[in-house]
């Protein structure tokens, strides 16, 4: 691990101004950043530890939602009765991912941060673009069994790893940030993590002193909550594909649908024209094929994760059919 | 292994290997172990070292540590409490498992100034004097080990998990997430313990004891 000074933030203003400086990080949880740090992918000089901030709470908003502290664990925020009763999706994706372990550490706003973990961004003598610009990337032409499908550009075909990012997509989350000017804002779910292109060593919009604060659930929309996580081991193993799904079925047909998914792009990936398709549609094999093909519009496999198009089609067809028998 | 004590300050070969060079060393309450320094490329940047207080295993413990130092390193390498081990260094396999405040985290993973103040028990903590806990005695009358390595960080992982299933969470095995708390089935326990991996893999006696520990039947 490199040297780096060490800062606890005892307010908001703090751990702004402290992860201003050029080279600066916020340290949440620590369990991607830490790891990232002992290989050096990650060589920050100054950490600003914000653990002691009172950002743990989770509250009902006046809209009939949820706000979300950014210091709260994943595995408090799985375990919330009221997640648990009414976003589902959530509770299911957060204890989908990682061990007991690590979601008593993990949080809200640290996992929204996480790395990609993809094996050459983690190996620091292969070429990586997101880890060394400009140096290319080991993943097109290695191999990339894990790799991205959908959303992919030629510097870069890793994919994002979190699993609760992929069901606050689907919930239609907002990301609440302060920078070291008390400006706020809210950032849609959507638009905070970015499509590598020539870029891809900057994953999100967050600006460097910006620090998310909260992150903001509208009410619960209706339907059934769906997250199905395939992975080559039943427990503790990154997705190769999952999908965040709140399906409203009746009587054979689809009323409305959200669906998100995990393990195919850079981003947690959504199609509005395959939900669109399921509005009012019979719940058919027809239908569901049809809108696997509208997510799965302008996927490229890249050698070893292939077989993605296909296990997408199929866990897809799988989860409309559980959601649409009641 | 080649180790040298001198009044309370002791350098082993080990440490050398691991610092590159030693520039200072601290004596720490009792505990001496050194280092500050890191690897030799580092030198150009002088880090002070911070003071932290941990109370672990109910005693409490004044320390001056490199920033880096994880709270596994601080236990094992300043604190001399080995029962922790060091197995993979990246949170992957659980053995070194501990409970901060009565939940329990991977220790390799976080740095022991993240917790200033606060409690940490590790497997040298849980028996009374010289009666094991009823985990570590279901750990032995199950026979659930073999090598022993990884066994430290599965009876802590234990620990924290039995008290997050008394709490009523839910896991991702867990049918329903709204009604009453699920039982201990093989699955749910399998499913919780899935962050302490045992390559001699004696998981069928390691689900056996902690059912046991746990009051319910085997």
């Amino acid at each position: 691990m490199k040297a780096f000074t060490y800062e606890r933030a005892n307010s908001l203003a703090e751990a702004a101004s402290g992860s201003s400086k050029p080279g600066a990080k916020i340290i949440a949880g620590g369990t991607n950043l830490l790891d990232l740090m002992k290989l050096q992918v990650e060589t920050p000089n100054h950490l600003v530890d914000i653990n002691r901030l009172p950002l743990d709470k989770i509250e009902d908003t006046p809209e009939g939602g949820l706000r979300i502290g950014a210091m709260v664990r994943n595995s408090d925020l799985a375990a919330d009765l009221r997640v648990r009763r009414r976003y589902g999706v959530l509770s299911r994706a957060l204890l989908s991912g990682a061990s007991a372990q690590l979601r008593n550490k993990a949080t809200t706003g640290g996992n929204l941060l996480q790395r990609t973990r993809c094996y050459y961004f983690y190996d620091i003598t292969k070429p990586c673009n997101k880890r060394d610009p400009g140096s290319g990337c080991a993943a097109i032409g290695g191999f990339n069994r894990i790799h991205a499908i959908l959303g992919a550009s030629d510097q870069c075909i890793a994919v994002n790893p979190s699993d609760m990012a992929v069901a606050l997509r689907a919930l239609d989350a907002q990301v609440e940030t302060v920078n070291a000017d008390n400006a706020t804002r809210a950032i849609p779910i959507a638009e905070f993590h970015r499509l590598p292109g020539m870029t891809p060593q900057i994953e999100t919009t967050l600006k460097q002193g910006e620090v998310i604060t909260a992150v903001n659930l509208p009410p619960p929309p209706p339907g059934k909550h769906i997250y199905r996580k395939v992975r080559d081991r039943a427990s503790y193993a990154f997705a190769l594909v999952s999908v965040a799904a709140v399906v409203d079925a009746a009587g054979g047909r689809i009323r409305s649908a959200r669906l998100a998914f995990g393990g195919l792009a850079p981003k947690p990936w959504r199609v509005a024209q395959a939900e669109e398709r399921l509005v009012g549609a019979p719940a058919t094999e027809e239908t569901f094929s049809a809108v696997a093909s509208d997510v799965l519009s302008g996927a490229r496999g890249f050698g070893g994760n292939n077989f993605k198009i296909l296990l997408t089609r199929r866990t897809l067809r799988a989860v409309l059919t559980e959601a649409s028998v009641t | 292994m080649d180790e040298k004590e001198h009044r309370g300050f002791r350098v082993t070969r080990r440490t050398v290997l691991e610092s590159g060079t030693v520039t200072a060393a601290f004596m720490l309450g009792g505990f001496p172990r050194l280092a500050l320094a890191g690897e030799a490329s580092d030198a150009e940047t002088a880090i002070s070292p911070i003071n932290v207080e941990l109370q672990v295993n109910g005693a409490l413990h004044r320390l001056t540590l490199d920033p880096r130092t994880t709270l596994l390193d601080a236990l094992r390498e300043h604190l001399a409490l080995t029962g922790s081990k060091k197995g993979c260094d990246h949170g992957q396999c659980g053995a070194c498992t501990v409970l901060l405040d009565g939940r329990r985290i991977n220790s390799c993973l976080t740095l022991a100034a993240m917790h200033d103040g606060q409690s940490i028990t590790t497997i040298e903590g849980l028996a009374e004097s010289e009666a094991l806990h009823p985990l570590q005695a279901a750990f032995v009358e199950h026979d659930g080990f073999q090598c022993g390595y990884c066994t430290s960080g599965q009876i802590c992982s234990a620990m924290g998990m039995l008290s997050e299933s008394r709490a009523g969470a839910p896991s991702y095995v867990t049918e329903n997430l709204v009604e009453a708390p699920p039982a201990l089935t093989d699955a749910e326990i399998r499913e919780r313990m899935s962050g302490n991996i045992c390559r001699c893999a004696a998981y069928p006696n390691i689900v056996a004891a902690i059912k046991q520990a746990a009051g319910a039947p085997t």
